[in-house]
């Protein structure tokens, strides 16, 4: 005979976690997994900016030796030392600089808490099946968002330390001297090897975030749907090639200290 | 005279809500292929009976597709490997002969197993309870085009409308995210002349609704895939730019706290 069925349960009336009270604005906004997921997007695109004018500012590094202002340097230098006398006179020397810093440590803050939160409200809402899945729409790099993202965490922590902080051995650290840095520690194939697949992780991260992104803020129009897909791709694929072919340069002494004019 | 399949079946047996639950092997011989899934299921089902076993429980009602009571995840996807097709409609000439099926309920913490392959999706019921209606008083039954509504307005609701609740959505989102049923039934009130009083009252509240049982949505796009009525994830932009507009205007006027 049939073993008799337990009470029956009524899930509705059983949330998995309680109903909180409404904060002020806009706190209310970053209450609701809707509202951390507009946040995410935001603070994702703030990101991808950054990641995408670091790729762009580090191109300097194949210009080697130019002369400004009469001396002749690297570029890359000249260019860091543009950054710090960014808006100079009207705001002091690198205070420019540590505007876009706090505003970018403020987006990984957030961004990363978001992750967290949504990380653990779905990890709570979620029954792992018994049985393989087929996944039809889900790609590897949705699916690895929350790893990819960890590993790219690390890999920053890592990079500053090396290039901004100096605190990994194997070159010698100069402040203020990008080029001579990046070389130094590039030219290490284990350190260089890191920098590769970081970026290639760095790059799928930034596939399904430049894709998902206009679904988190609420950007739907289907006469652009179909690009979304190719813009993602574009950027990741811009910034794989860009930051990859730093490493592999430095490697293949296209990048290199030989045009130093002491 | 149809052709018959011979299949192996793996199905989650589960007594009760909180008793453990297995798969448990079942031969399936001569399953005809114009069959549909669930009728396969009936004929396993009349063996274990005539065998003095306990039948497999399995949620159906109109198995024509509208009703969505159905819904297992059949070898790792919803409703199985046919696009746009409920259990009920799916037939099995999608399968080949000799084919090993697992056969599992939907999986989310809201969703617990009642019995075997029958889940309790009253959470979807507290989303709707959140906001899926119109109060305001539209009156008795008015002349058609009264209200000029867009065709493509008119399109786009009716889209959203033909969510029929089954869950799917909630079973294929790797999240247990609600974001795919709760879009269409937002929007088909939302995008409409009306849904407009309560247009953003309601996005808030059933989207708040939603979150007290679901997981988050992490763009995926399982949903849309394995939903039976095929309605896009699209929506799902919509609902969250209607939450966000709810958020961020204030909708109070003047001596209004």
């Amino acid at each position: 005979m049939a073993a008799p069925t337990k009470a029956r349960v009524d899930s509705a009336d059983r949330p998995l976690r309680p109903k909180g009270k409404e904060l002020p604005f806009p706190l209310s906004l970053y209450q609701t997994a809707v509202g951390k997921k507009w946040v995410m997007a935001v603070t994702g695109i703030m990101l991808l900016g950054f990641v995408v004018f670091h790729m762009l500012g580090n191109l300097k590094l194949y210009l080697g030796v130019v002369e400004h202002n009469g001396v002749l340097d690297y570029d890359a230098n000249i260019y860091g030392e543009w950054l710090r006398d960014l808006l100079v006179p009207f705001l002091p020397r690198t205070v420019t600089l540590w505007i876009l810093r706090i505003g970018l440590i403020g987006a990984f803050g957030l961004h990363i808490h978001a992750m967290y939160a949504l990380t653990m409200m779905n990890q709570q809402a979620n029954v792992t099946y018994s049985s393989k899945r087929d996944w039809k729409a889900a790609t590897f790099a949705s699916r690895s968002m929350r790893y990819t993202g960890v590993i790219v965490l690390a890999y920053l922590i890592f990079h500053l330390a090396d290039l901004t902080w100096g605190f990994i051995p194997g070159y010698d650290y100069e402040r203020g001297h990008p080029h001579e840095n990046v070389v130094g520690s590039l030219s290490n194939p284990v350190v260089a090897a890191f920098y590769i697949i970081a970026n290639a992780l760095l790059a799928m991260h930034i596939f399904h975030g430049a894709y998902s992104m206009f679904q988190s803020l609420g950007i739907n129009n289907p006469a652009y749907n179909k690009l979304r897909r190719g813009f993602a791709a574009g950027v990741a694929g811009i910034i794989l090639i860009g930051n990859v072919s730093f490493p592999i340069a430095v490697l293949a002494g296209i990048i290199d200290l030989s045009d130093k004019v002491k | 005279m149809s052709n018959t399949l011979n299949l192996t079946l793996n199905i989650w047996r589960q007594d009760g809500p909180n008793g453990p639950g297995r798969f448990e092997t079942y031969k399936a011989p001569g399953i005809p292929e114009d069959a549909s899934f669930l009728e396969m299921l009936d004929l396993v089902n009349e063996e274990l009976i005539a065998q003095g076993k306990v039948p497999v429980e399995f949620p159906h009602d109109c198995r024509e597709g509208i009703c969505g009571s159905c819904g297992v995840m059949i070898n790792g996807q919803a409703h199985g490997p046919e696009r746009g097709t409920a259990t009920c409609q799916l037939h099995m000439r999608k399968f080949s002969d000799g084919d090993t099926i697992d056969v599992e309920p939907w999986r989310a913490a809201a969703f617990p197993v009642i019995r075997d392959l029958v889940v309790d999706r009253s959470p979807l019921d507290a989303i709707i309870e959140a906001g899926g209606y119109i109060s305001a008083p539209t009156g008795t039954a008015q002349d058609a085009n009264e209200t000029p509504i867009p065709k493509e307005v008119a399109d786009s609701a009716m889209d959203a409308a033909a969510c029929i609740g089954c869950g799917a959505c909630v079973a294929a989102c790797p999240n247990s995210a609600a974001q795919l049923f709760t879009a269409a039934k937002v929007w088909h009130l939302n995008s409409l002349p009306q849904g407009q009083p309560e247009r953003y009252r309601r996005a808030q509240n059933m989207v708040e609704t939603m979150e007290l049982f679901f997981g988050s949505c992490t763009n995926h796009g399982e949903c849309s895939e394995a939903c039976p009525k095929e309605i896009s994830q699209d929506f799902i932009a919509y609902l969250n730019r209607d939450h966000m507009k709810a958020k961020f205007f204030n909708r109070k006027l003047a001596s209004q706290r």
